[in-house]
C-alpha cells in the first residue's frame, strides 16, 4: 500500500506541469477555439516524448505505465491543453498491441485517435479527435479498422473539442476476431481512465479559480468567500476531487496489473473492486460528476463574470461537460457497470433468485429476519470477460 | 500508488473476515438491534482474545496502522456492533498519544482486553457544535477535582467503565483555553445516566455529574489543554474508525431483496433499469468512500493527523449514504416502510432501519456544516465565517 506518487511520477508531474504552463492554459485554449487544437504546442509536445510515452520500450516507446500517463494527463486537464494527448496515447498503445504503431505515431508526427463509439451505418460519429487525427482506429463488429484520410471536418461543439464524423469507406483491417475486440475494449478502458484523469485536472483548476475569486471579490464590504453560503458550495469539492483522483489512480493501478496478467474482482457486496474494466467505468462516472459539479459551482460563485467569455472558468465549465458525456450518458454507463457488478440483467420471466440471493431468506423468514451476517465474498471474477 | 495490502495487512484482513464469519451470529446482530446498544462485550472480548484488537489503537505498538482501518471497515461492512468498540479504541489512541503511564495501565490496557468500554463526554444540552462553549465545571480541591455539569449524547454510558469528559477549568480564559479533559470512572459517586431513546431505536444517554470527585491523576493532557486533546480525538474519530461505509451492507441487502422481489412488469426488481443504475451508483460511492477513508488511514499510518481528510471522507460518505437510502426506500414503496420482523418487510426491514438511522450520520461526530467549515477554512483557506 502506497498512496503517494512514485519519485519518477513526481518528476513527470513537475516536467509536464511546467510544459503545460507554458504551452497550454486558458489563453492558448482560447486561441485554439473552436477546433480545440494547437499545432505549435503539439509540435513542442513531440519533443518531450509524450506521444509515444505509453508504448512499450521494446517497440520504441517510452515504456510508461498507465499510472504514469494519468499523471501527465491530469496536468494537461488542469491547463486545459488543446491537445489530443489522451486519444493519441491510448491509440498508440492499441496500435502497438496489433503491431501497427509506426514511427510517425510514436513521435506524434502523425496524430491518431480512437472511435469510442461503434459505427452507425458507414460512419463513426463524433470521434473525439476526428478533426485532427490522420488515422482513427475503430471497431466494427469484431473487426479493428484503421480509418485513414483524416483529419475530418470539424463539428462545432460545446466543449470546443476536435470532434468529427469519419467515414469508414476505404478503411483497412488491423485485426479481427476476439483478440481485436479485447484490444479495443482494453483501449476504451484506458480512454476512460485517462479521460478521468483529464477531468480530475479540470476539477482541480476549477476549484482553484473559484477559491481565488471569492477571496478577492468584495460585496457588502467584505470578501464573498467569507460568507458561509459561498464557503459551503465549495467545501464539498475537495473530497470529490480527491476521491476522483484516488479512484482514477486505482483504475490505472488495476489496468497495469491486468496487463501483467493479474485479473481483478468486482465484489459489490464486499466493496472489493480490483477489476480494471469496472474501476475504469467507475472513475469516469465519478470524475465526470466531480468536474461537472466543481465547474458549475465555481462558475456560480463568480457571479455574472463567470458567465462572461472574459473569465476563464467558462472554458473549464464547457470542457468538463463535454468530456463527461462524450462516451455515453453517465446513467447508461452506470447500467453497464451494474452488469459487471451484479451480473447481467436476468432474462425476463417470473421472479427468480439472483446469483447472490439467499433463497431461504424469502422462503422461510426468520422471526427477526434481520440478522443475516455477510457470508464471505461473493465475487464475480470478471478478469476473464474483461 | 499501490493499492495492494502488505502481506501482513492482508493476513490480518483475512483473520478479521474469518473471525466475523464465525462470531457474527444472527443472535449478535439481533441483540444489537433489539437493545439499540451497538456494543457487544462478548464479541469484543472474543476479538481481543483472537489477537485482533492490538492493532486497533491508533499509533500504538508495532502493528501496521492500516490494520486499524481494516478492522473497523470489515466490521462495518459486515453490519457488526462496532460503535462502542470504536469509541473505546479511539480513547485508547488518545491515551496512547497524550496519556500517562497511569492512564495506560489503568485504562488503555484494560480497553485492549475488549472487556471494558469508555464513552465520550463532549456535548452538552446547550452546546453541541459549539463545543468550546461547554459549561461543565471542574474545580480544584487540593489533590482532587470536583466536577459538576451535564453531558448529552453520551452513547454507551450505560455500558461504559470510563467517560472522557471535557470540562471548563478556567472560566476567565478565552473559550478554547480554559478547557481540560478528564478520564472519569463511571462508578464514581455523583454520576447518573439517563437513557435517551432515538427515532432509530439506537440508545443514547444524558449523563449528570454532581460533585464528582477525581484525583489529578485522572486528568488527560495538560491543564487547560483540553482543546488539543479534542483535536487528537476528532482526527482519530472522523473517517478512520468506521462510519464511512454504511452503504455497503445496504447495497447487499437491497440487491438480495431485488433479486427475489417481483416488479410490477412481472420480472424481478433486479431487472429494473433505474434500480440497477442506483445500485451501481451506490457501489461507486462505496468505492470512493473507501478510498477517502483509506487515504485518512494512510496519513495516520505515516505519522500524520488526518483531521481534514477525515472530514472529507465523512462529508462525502454520509451524504451519499443518505441519498442511497432515499432512493431505495422510494423504490421499495410501502414495503420499504416495514421494520425488522414485520411480515413483508422489504429487505427484511433493513431499508426501514437505514432510513431511520441515516439522518444521524450527518450530525454525530461533527455535523456536515462543521466539517464544511473545517474544509473551507483550513483546506481552502477561506476567511473564518462566524
Amino acid at each position: 500500500m502506497d498512496l503517494d506518487l512514485t519519485e519518477d511520477q513526481n518528476t513527470i508531474r513537475q516536467v509536464f506541469a511546467d510544459f503545460f504552463s507554458s504551452e497550454a492554459g486558458p489563453g492558448r485554449a482560447r486561441g485554439a477555439e473552436p477546433v480545440g487544437f494547437d499545432p505549435v504546442a503539439w509540435e513542442r509536445l513531440q519533443q518531450t516524448g509524450a506521444p509515444g510515452m505509453g508504448v512499450p520500450e521494446s517497440l520504441g516507446g517510452g515504456g510508461a505505465t498507465l499510472a504514469d500517463l494519468t499523471v501527465v494527463v491530469e496536468e494537461a486537464g488542469a491547463h486545459i491543453a488543446p491537445l489530443p494527448v489522451v486519444d493519441h496515447m491510448v491509440t498508440a498503445r492499441l496500435l502497438a498491441t496489433v503491431g501497427a504503431c509506426d514511427d510517425d505515431v510514436l513521435t506524434g508526427a502523425m496524430v491518431v485517435g480512437l472511435a469510442i463509439r461503434p459505427p452507425v451505418g458507414d460512419m463513426v460519429r463524433t470521434v473525439p479527435t476526428g478533426a485532427v487525427a490522420s488515422r482513427v482506429v475503430a471497431l466494427d463488429g469484431e473487426v479493428l479498422l484503421a480509418v485513414d484520410g483524416g483529419p475530418g471536418t470539424h463539428l462545432e461543439n460545446h466543449g470546443c473539442l476536435p470532434l468529427a464524423h469519419r467515414p469508414l469507406d476505404g478503411a483497412t483491417v488491423l485485426a479481427d476476431g476476439p483478440d481485436a475486440v479485447a484490444a479495443h475494449s482494453r483501449a476504451l478502458d484506458e480512454w476512460r481512465t485517462l479521460t478521468s484523469a483529464t477531468l480530475v485536472g479540470i476539477t482541480r483548476t476549477a476549484l482553484d479559480l473559484g477559491v481565488d475569486y471569492v477571496k478577492e471579490r468584495k460585496q457588502f464590504g467584505r470578501a464573498v468567500g467569507s460568507f458561509q453560503a459561498i464557503q459551503h458550495l465549495l467545501a464539498d469539492l475537495p473530497g470529490l476531487l480527491d476521491g476522483a483522483r484516488l479512484l482514477t489512480a486505482k483504475a490505472a493501478w488495476a489496468g497495469d496489473r491486468a496487463e501483467a496478467g493479474q485479473p481483478g474482482i468486482a465484489d459489490a457486496g464486499d466493496n472489493e473492486i480490483t477489476d480494471f474494466a469496472t474501476l475504469a467505468g467507475m472513475a469516469l462516472v465519478v470524475a465526470g460528476e466531480a468536474a461537472t459539479l466543481a465547474t458549475d459551482r465555481s462558475l456560480h460563485v463568480h457571479g455574472g463574470y463567470g458567465f462572461s467569455e472574459e473569465y476563464d472558468i467558462q472554458l473549464y465549465f464547457r470542457r468538463a461537460r463535454a468530456l463527461a458525456v462524450l462516451l455515453d450518458d453517465p446513467a447508461r454507463e452506470c447500467r453497464r457497470l451494474a452488469d459487471l457488478l451484479l451480473g447481467p440483467a436476468p432474462a425476463s420471466g417470473p421472479p427468480v433468485s439472483g446469483p447472490d440471493a439467499n433463497p431461504e431468506s424469502d422462503a422461510n423468514p426468520k422471526p427477526h429476519g434481520k440478522g443475516e451476517p455477510h457470508e464471505g465474498p461473493d465475487a464475480l471474477v470478471t478478469g476473464a470477460t474483461a | 500508488m499501490d493499492f495492494t495490502l502488505s502481506p501482513r495487512a492482508a493476513e490480518f484482513r483475512s483473520n478479521v473476515k474469518a473471525f466475523i464469519a464465525e462470531n457474527l451470529t444472527t443472535d449478535v446482530v439481533d441483540a444489537m438491534h433489539t437493545s439499540g446498544t451497538f456494543n457487544d462485550k462478548a464479541f469484543n472480548a472474543a476479538l481481543a482474545d483472537a489477537g485482533l484488537l492490538a492493532g486497533a489503537v491508533p499509533g500504538y505498538g508495532d502493528r501496521d496502522p492500516i490494520e486499524l482501518y481494516i478492522l473497523f471497515n470489515e466490521l462495518e461492512k459486515a453490519g457488526a456492533p462496532y460503535d462502542g468498540l470504536a469509541v473505546s479504541m479511539l480513547v485508547a489512541g488518545v491515551i496512547n498519544a497524550v496519556g500517562t503511564d497511569f492512564h495506560r495501565s489503568e485504562v488503555m490496557e484494560k480497553l485492549l482486553t475488549g472487556r471494558f468500554n469508555c464513552c465520550l463526554g463532549y456535548s452538552e444540552p446547550d452546546h453541541g457544535s459549539d463545543l468550546a462553549a461547554i459549561t461543565t465545571r471542574a474545580v480544584r480541591d487540593g489533590d482532587q477535582w470536583v466536577i459538576t455539569g451535564q453531558k448529552m449524547w453520551t452513547t454507551m454510558a450505560h455500558e461504559a467503565d470510563w467517560v472522557i469528559l471535557l470540562t471548563r477549568t478556567d472560566p476567565d480564559a478565552p473559550r478554547h483555553k480554559g478547557l481540560t479533559m478528564f478520564l472519569v470512572p463511571m462508578d464514581t459517586p455523583g454520576i447518573e445516566v439517563q437513557p435517551v431513546p432515538t427515532m432509530a431505536t439506537e440508545r443514547t444517554n444524558a449523563t449528570f455529574y454532581d460533585d464528582v470527585r477525581v484525583g489529578d491523576e485522572w486528568r488527560l493532557g495538560d491543564l487547560h489543554g483540553g482543546w488539543a486533546v479534542m483535536g487528537v480525538a476528532l482526527a482519530f474519530e472522523r473517517g478512520v474508525m468506521g462510519g464511512t461505509n454504511p452503504a455497503v451492507p445496504l447495497l447487499r441487502h437491497v440487491r438480495d431483496w431485488a433479486a427475489g422481489t417481483p416488479s410490477p412488469d412481472g420480472a424481478t426488481m433486479l431487472h429494473d433499469p433505474l434500480l440497477r443504475e442506483r445500485l451501481a451508483r451506490t457501489a461507486i460511492a462505496n468505492q470512493v468512500s473507501q478510498l477517502l477513508t483509506l487515504r485518512a488511514a494512510w496519513i495516520a499510518a505515516t505519522g500524520g493527523l488526518p483531521g481534514l481528510e477525515g472530514s472529507m471522507a465523512k462529508l462525502y460518505s454520509t451524504g451519499r449514504y443518505q441519498q442511497a437510502v432515499g432512493w431505495f426506500q422510494e423504490m421499495a414503496g410501502a414495503e420499504g416502510l416495514l421494520g425488522f420482523g414485520v411480515d413483508g418487510a422489504a429487505a427484511d426491514g433493513w431499508i426501514d432501519y437505514d432510513a431511520k438511522h441515516s439522518p444521524v450520520t450527518t450530525i454525530y461526530g461533527g455535523t456536515t456544516e462543521i466539517n464544511r467549515n473545517n474544509v473551507a477554512e483550513r483546506h481552502l483557506g477561506l476567511p473564518r465565517a462566524r
